[in-house]
């Protein structure tokens, strides 16, 4: 990614499995505003798959996704709606 | 109401025909000798196994000295595909992102350049392949059923067609230099693949040579297997017009029944595709849970959802179409599943979706 996107919220899936990380999101992307990024940090080979889709699937934004300090994959998602 | 145990798996493996049990049965006795021999036991060996290749010569429009039989379809896709680019001067090979695995490891094996091409949501490779020497297409998705336009991709490249997803079920795509079938995935035994290579197209073996009777092939040849893989094929291409058509419909249903689920995306194309094969997806539910929730209600199913692999990956081909790997599930059905299975896979689908998901309030 080119332009850092500060989350408004960062969930911790280290160490969950699918579909856990992707459930977190759905239960917790009501805790942001409408145009605030979630970030999902996961471990979970299927969270790269699943987070995209799901996006696709509940009409929300994927933006991305970049690496937490400790380089396990972070992917944002950003409210529309 | 009761529910009837239903095996909706047989994209994984088919229940043996009626015709490959008798053909069995009776070649148990005869075909046990090597064919390779002189003596009367030999010979019917040998005319057993002549039979079984005119048979499934017949069944699929080729030759019989195009057809050998192998110890499974992976090693069909393995000695097909890596016997034609020891044959020529292979660099660069091209494949679909949604190959069967047996492809894919094949290639690593290979250890040439590889090309992955990408498919659309639908499971399908849009517009032109990239440059190559050979082209690694199948002909239909194991796991989504959509179709490939191999013929459309077979001028001027020599193209390995792995059919072993319809084998029987479809008629092979025009254009094929060589091809792979199983039987056990038309209602043949196990331990049966089908190798095709055409007449016209440069191969050589890519493994130790074998002085049996198919230099194509290697190992004692399992005869009794072989006609019985024969048999159901023939008789699976004789039914496949009134089964594939009874079958597609039923798939039709299957879909819409998942499409109204909430939350659920019915993946792979429609139409073009397999006639007994359907898989969907469901936000937020775990694969295998919904495997083993529908097992307790005696329906059999797969699922390509990273918890029910053996690798813990999700399946590359819903991967590759950019499609949801969680909550997966694989409905494919057997030449008797009935209408009234179908109906009660139907009714019981919403519920068993609903109770996972109950459990995480969702």
């Amino acid at each position: 990614m080119t332009t850092p996107v500060s989350p408004a919220l960062e969930l911790d899936c280290r160490g969950q499995v699918c579909p856990m990380p992707v459930i977190e999101l759905a239960r917790r992307i009501t805790d942001v505003e409408v145009g605030e990024v979630v970030a999902v940090v996961a471990d979970d080979p299927a969270a790269r798959h699943d987070v995209p889709a799901w996006c696709r699937m509940r009409e929300q934004e994927y933006v991305g996704d970049d690496a937490a300090d400790d380089g396990v994959p972070r992917f944002l998602v950003r409210r529309v709606s | 109401m009761t529910n009837p145990a239903a095996y909706l798996d047989s994209a994984s493996s088919e229940p043996l025909h009626p015709a490959a049990r008798e053909a069995f049965l009776a070649a148990l006795d005869q075909g046990y000798a090597d064919p390779r021999r002189l003596h009367r036991p030999g010979r019917n060996a040998r005319l057993i196994l002549d039979n079984a290749h005119a048979a499934v010569a017949e069944a699929l429009g080729v030759r019989a000295d195009e057809v050998s039989f192998t110890s499974s379809g992976t090693e069909a896709v393995h000695r097909g595909l890596l016997g034609m680019l020891r044959a020529r001067d292979v660099r660069r090979v091209a494949h679909s992102a949604v190959e069967h695995s047996a492809v894919l490891h094949a290639l690593e094996w290979w250890q040439g350049e590889v090309e992955s091409v990408p498919v659309d949501r639908t499971g399908r490779i849009r517009g032109p392949m990239p440059e190559a020497d050979v082209l690694a297409l199948q002909s239909a998705n194991h796991e989504v059923g959509t179709r490939q336009p191999v013929e459309e991709h077979a001028a001027g490249v020599p193209v390995f067609v792995d059919a072993c997803a319809s084998m029987g079920r479809l008629p092979l795509p025009e254009g094929w230099a060589a091809a792979a079938g199983s039987a056990h995935k038309w209602g043949g035994p196990a331990g049966v693949g089908v190798l095709l290579v055409r007449k016209s197209t440069r191969w050589l073996s890519p493994f130790p040579a074998d002085d049996r009777t198919d230099e194509r092939s290697s190992g004692f040849e399992n005869v009794p297997a072989a006609l019985a893989a024969a048999a159901a094929l023939q008789a699976v291409v004789a039914e496949r017009d009134e089964v594939n058509a009874r079958q597609f419909a039923m798939v039709d249903r299957i879909r819409a029944a998942a499409a109204a689920i909430p939350d659920t995306e019915v993946v792979g194309d429609p139409v073009d595709r397999l006639p007994h094969l359907v898989t969907f997806s469901c936000l937020y539910v775990n694969g295998e849970q919904i495997v083993q929730a529908l097992d307790r209600r005696g329906f059999g199913v797969a699922s390509g959802s990273a918890c029910t692999a053996s690798t813990l990956e999700p399946s590359h081909v819903l991967a590759a179409m950019q499609v949801l790997t969680h909550g997966n599930v694989r409905v494919s059905l057997a030449r008797d599943t009935t209408d009234a299975e179908v109906d009660a896979f139907c009714a019981a689908l919403p519920d068993v979706v609903a109770e996972i998901r109950k459990e995480h309030d969702l």
